[in-house]
C-alpha cells in the first residue's frame, strides 16, 4: 500500500513537470520578461536600462532553458525554467506585484474558501443523490419525467443568475442575510449561509441526473432482482443493495474533486466578498499579477493530482475486487 | 459597398457550407437517414432543433460584414467607405442604432426610467422624468400589436403551408412536425411582433447610454453562437486524431498522449483560459500592427478566445475517444480486415472512425451548450470576450451593477437571461435525444 502511493506521487512529478512547462511558455515565452517589466513599469519611461534592472532584481536575467556562460550541469540548472519550478516545487511563490508573500496569503485565504465550499460539497452531495434514489424509486412516472425536465432547466440557467437572484430576493427584498461579506467564527454563519444554498440549488440539475443515471445503471444488474426475488421491499432494495454498489462509480467523480474544494469557487466568492482564494485568483487575474496566477494555477494541479490518487486508494478501500498493484 | 469579411466570418461560413455539404453527402447513406429519423421522431427535438436553426440563422445573417460607400455628389471622385462595418443584421435594425436615447428607459416606456433635473426659462429648477425621443404615444400599441400579429401569423402560416404542400407523402413514417410548426409559429410571431413595434419603441428598453437592449440581445446571439461552433471546430480534430492514435498505435505514442492530456486536465481549466487570456492580452498590445479596426480587434480576441477554449477543453473527448478505439481495435472485423492486409490509414478511416459518430456527436451537441454558459462566466472573470463586443455575459456584467440601483434596472439581466436560457435549454434537449438515440448503453 505505502510502496504504491509512493509510486503514484513518483508518477505525479512528470506531470507536474509538464505543468510547469506550460505556464512556464504562457507566462515567460509567449509574454517575455522584457514584456513584463514594460507592461509593470509603465509604457511611457521604459529604458532598456531600467528593464534590466528590473529583471535582475527578480532574477529574470537567466537564459530561459539553456546557460552557456557557465560550466557543467549549471547549464541546464542555471535558467530561468529549472530556477522557477523548483521555486513552485518547494512551494515557495514569491511575491506579488503588490510585494506581499503569496505563500502566506494562499496559506490565510484557505479558510475562508474552504468554509464555503466544503458545505456546498456535502449537502450538495446528500441531497444530490437522495434525490436521485427518489427518482429511482419512482422511475417512469409523471413525476420523474416532470423532475427530469425541471433538471434540465436548471442545468441550462448560468450560475451568475443563481447568485444574482439569490442575493435579489434573499438579501435585498427579504433581508433574510446579508448581501456580502465575510466573518470567520460562528457569527460568521450569516455571511455563508447564501452562497451555499446558491451553489447547491445551482448544481442540483446536473448532479442528480448523473446520480440517477448511475442508479439506473445498476438497477437492471442480477443482484437487484435476486434481492426483489427474494421479497425485499423496493426501498430495502434501494438502500442496501442498489446504494452501497452505486457508490463505486460515483466515487470516481467525487473524490478527485475533494482536495480542489481548497481553491474555492472564483465566481461565488467574488460576489459574496468572501476574502478566499476564488476571489484571490480573481484579483489577480484582474490585476495581471502572473505571479499569483502561477502560483493557482501550481496548486490547482497539485490538488488535481492528490485527487486523482485519492481515488485510486479510495477505490481498494471499497471494492474487494480491486488490489493495488 | 464593399465586403470586408472578418476572420470569424470566413471560419464560420466555411464550417456551415462544410457541414452542409458533409450532411447532403451523408445523407445518401441508408442507416445514417435512419439514424436522423430516430432522433426528430420526439416532438422534443423538433421544437428544440428549430430554435437552434433560427439562433443559427441569425448568426449566419450577423456573420457577413460589408462597409457601405460614404455618399458623395462627385461621380468621379474615388470612392470613401465607411469605418463602421455593418452586417445584415444591422441593416435590418438600423432604426434600433439611429433611434438611441439619452439614458436608462423601461420596455415600451414613453419616458426616461429616472428623474432628471431640469432648468425651465424662468430659471426654476424641477426634478421630472423626460420624454424619449424615439417612440410613439404609447396609445397604439394594441393596434400595432394586433397588425403585427396578422402579419406574423400570416408569413408563419404561408411558410408552413408551403412546406406542407412540399412535404406531403414524403415520408413513410411521419415525423411529429407539429411540434416544429409550433415552435416556428411562436417564434415567427414574437419576432415580428416585436421587430415592427421596434420601429417606434423600445421593446426591451434601453441601457445605460441609451443603447437599444433587443439590438443588443439580437448581436449577442453571434457571439454566444460563434463561441460554441468554432471551439469545437478546434477541438474535434485534436482529439479526434489524438485519440485515435492513442488507441490504436500503443506503445510510446499512447504513452506520450496519455501524458499530454493528463497534464493538461490537471491544471484548472479556467485558470488555464485565464492565463492564457491574459498573455493574449499583453501580445496584442504589443503587436497593435495586427488588426486596423477596433472591430479587428476583438474579433481577433474573440478567435483567440476561441482558440484557447479550444486548447483546453479536447482532453476528455480524448480520452473517451482513446477508449473506445481501444476496444473497437480489439472486435474481429478490425483482425479480419488487418489479416486481409488493409493498412493501418484504412482501417482507422473505414473501421474505427465510423464507429466513433456517436461518441463526437454526443460530445460536440453537448459541449455547445457547456460553452455558451462559460462565455458569460468568463466574461464576468474579466477574461472573456472583448468589453466592446455584444455579448450575453457582457450583458450580464453591467446587470450586476444595475440591479444594485434604485430603482432597480431589470431588463437587461432578463434579456440576457432568457436569450441564453432558450439556447442552452435547446442545445442540452436536443443532446439527450441525440444521446438516447446514439449511446448503446441506453437499449437496454
Amino acid at each position: 500500500m505505502i510502496g504504491y502511493i509512493i509510486r503514484r506521487i513518483l508518477y505525479a512529478i512528470p506531470i507536474l513537470i509538464g505543468v510547469n512547462l506550460i505556464t512556464f511558455i504562457l507566462f515567460f515565452m509567449i509574454n517575455s520578461p522584457d514584456d513584463m517589466a514594460r507592461a509593470q513599469l509603465g509604457a511611457k519611461q521604459v529604458t532598456p536600462e531600467l528593464i534590466a534592472s528590473w529583471k535582475a532584481e527578480r532574477g529574470y536575467d537567466r537564459p530561459l532553458f539553456f546557460n552557456e556562460t557557465v560550466e557543467g550541469i549549471a547549464q541546464v540548472g542555471d535558467t530561468l525554467f529549472v530556477q522557477e519550478s523548483l521555486k513552485l516545487f518547494l512551494f515557495e511563490f514569491g511575491l506579488s506585484d503588490s510585494h506581499r508573500d503569496i505563500g502566506a496569503d494562499i496559506q490565510r485565504r484557505m479558510a475562508p474558501s474552504l468554509a464555503i465550499a466544503l458545505p456546498t460539497f456535502l449537502i450538495a452531495l446528500l441531497t444530490n443523490i437522495s434525490l436521485a434514489l427518489l427518482l429511482v424509486l419512482f422511475r417512469g412516472s409523471v413525476f420523474d419525467t416532470t423532475m427530469m425536465v425541471v433538471a434540465v432547466m436548471i442545468m441550462s440557467i448560468s450560475g451568475l443568475f443563481y447568485i444574482i437572484i439569490g442575493q435579489l430576493l434573499l438579501s435585498k427584498l427579504w433581508h433574510w442575510v446579508p448581501i456580502s461579506g465575510y466573518q470567520s467564527g460562528w457569527e460568521g454563519v450569516k455571511f455563508v449561509l447564501l452562497p451555499i444554498l446558491i451553489g447547491v440549488v445551482a448544481g442540483i440539475g446536473s448532479g442528480v441526473r448523473w446520480y440517477r443515471s448511475i442508479f439506473l445503471e445498476q438497477i437492471h444488474q442480477d443482484y437487484i432482482r435476486t434481492a426483489r426475488a427474494k421479497g425485499l421491499s423496493e426501498l430495502r432494495v434501494l438502500f442496501w443493495h442498489l446504494l452501497p454498489n452505486g457508490m463505486l462509480p460515483i466515487l470516481t467523480g467525487v473524490v478527485v474533486v475533494i482536495p480542489s474544494l481548497f481553491m474555492g469557487s472564483l465566481v461565488m466568492e467574488s460576489f459574496f466578498g468572501i476574502p478566499g482564494l476564488g476571489s484571490y485568483t480573481i484579483d489577480a487575474i484582474n490585476a495581471q499579477d502572473f505571479a499569483i496566477v502561477k502560483a493557482m494555477v501550481f496548486l490547482g494541479s497539485v490538488l488535481y493530482i492528490v485527487g486523482l490518487i485519492l481515488t485510486d486508494i479510495s477505490y481498494t478501500l471499497f471494492d474487494p475486487r480491486v488490489s493495488l498493484s | 459597398m464593399k465586403l470586408t469579411l472578418l476572420w470569424s466570418d470566413i471560419l464560420i461560413w466555411s464550417l456551415f457550407v462544410v457541414v452542409v455539404v458533409w450532411g447532403a453527402w451523408l445523407a445518401r447513406v441508408e442507416q445514417v437517414r435512419g439514424i436522423w429519423h430516430r432522433i426528430f421522431r420526439s416532438a422534443v427535438a423538433m421544437a428544440s432543433a428549430t430554435i437552434l436553426l433560427f439562433y443559427l440563422l441569425v448568426a449566419l445573417l450577423d456573420s457577413v460584414h460589408f462597409r457601405l460607400a460614404v455618399a458623395s455628389s462627385d461621380a468621379q471622385a474615388t470612392r470613401h467607405y465607411h469605418a463602421q462595418m455593418q452586417t445584415p443584421l444591422d441593416r435590418l435594425l438600423l432604426h434600433t442604432i439611429e433611434q438611441s436615447e439619452r439614458t436608462y428607459s423601461a420596455p415600451f416606456a414613453t419616458q426616461e426610467y429616472t428623474r432628471s433635473i431640469v432648468v425651465d426659462p424662468t430659471g426654476k429648477t424641477t426634478q421630472r422624468y423626460l420624454p424619449l425621443v424615439h417612440v410613439g404615444s404609447g396609445e397604439d400599441i394594441v393596434s400595432r400589436s394586433l397588425i403585427a400579429l396578422l402579419w406574423g401569423l400570416g408569413i408563419a402560416g404561408g411558410m408552413i403551408g408551403l412546406h406542407l404542400l412540399w412535404g406531403r407523402g414524403r415520408e413513410a413514417t411521419p415525423l411529429p412536425w407539429w411540434s416544429a410548426y409550433l415552435t416556428f409559429g411562436v417564434l415567427v410571431v414574437l419576432m415580428v411582433w416585436l421587430y415592427s413595434l421596434s420601429h417606434s419603441y423600445h421593446v426591451f428598453g434601453t441601457d445605460k447610454v441609451g443603447g437599444d437592449i433587443f439590438y443588443q440581445s439580437l448581436k449577442s446571439i453571434r457571439t454566444g453562437v460563434l463561441i460554441g461552433v468554432l471551439t469545437t471546430l478546434i477541438m474535434l480534430p485534436l482529439a479526434l486524431i489524438l485519440g485515435v492514435s492513442a488507441g490504436l498505435f500503443g506503445g510510446w505514442v499512447d504513452d506520450a498522449i496519455q501524458y499530454l492530456y493528463t497534464t493538461l486536465s490537471s491544471i484548472p481549466s479556467v485558470l488555464l483560459i485565464a492565463g492564457g487570456v491574459l498573455v493574449m492580452g499583453v501580445m496584442m498590445d504589443n503587436n497593435p500592427q495586427w488588426f486596423e479596426t477596433t472591430q479587428e480587434r476583438s474579433d481577433l480576441r474573440l478567435l483567440f478566445l476561441v482558440g484557447i477554449l479550444g486548447l483546453t477543453s479536447w482532453t476528455g473527448l480524448c480520452r473517451l475517444i482513446r477508449a473506445e478505439t481501444l476496444k473497437l481495435s480489439q472486435l474481429d472485423f478490425v483482425t479480419a480486415a488487418k489479416a486481409f492486409g488493409v493498412g493501418r490509414w484504412g482501417i482507422m478511416r473505414r473501421h474505427i472512425i465510423p464507429n466513433l459518430m456517436h461518441i463526437i456527436l454526443i460530445s460536440v451537441v453537448l459541449d455547445f451548450s457547456g460553452l455558451v454558459l462559460t462565455e458569460a462566466l468568463l466574461s464576468y472573470v474579466g477574461v472573456g470576450v472583448d468589453p466592446t463586443m455584444y455579448s450575453w455575459g457582457n450583458m450580464i456584467n453591467q446587470a450586476r451593477l444595475e440591479m444594485a440601483q434604485e430603482p432597480m434596472v431589470w431588463w437587461s439581466l432578463l434579456c440576457a437571461f432568457v436569450f441564453m436560457f432558450l439556447l442552452v435549454l435547446s442545445a442540452n434537449l436536443f443532446s439527450d435525444r441525440v444521446q438516447k438515440v446514439l449511446d448503446p448503453r441506453n437499449k437496454v
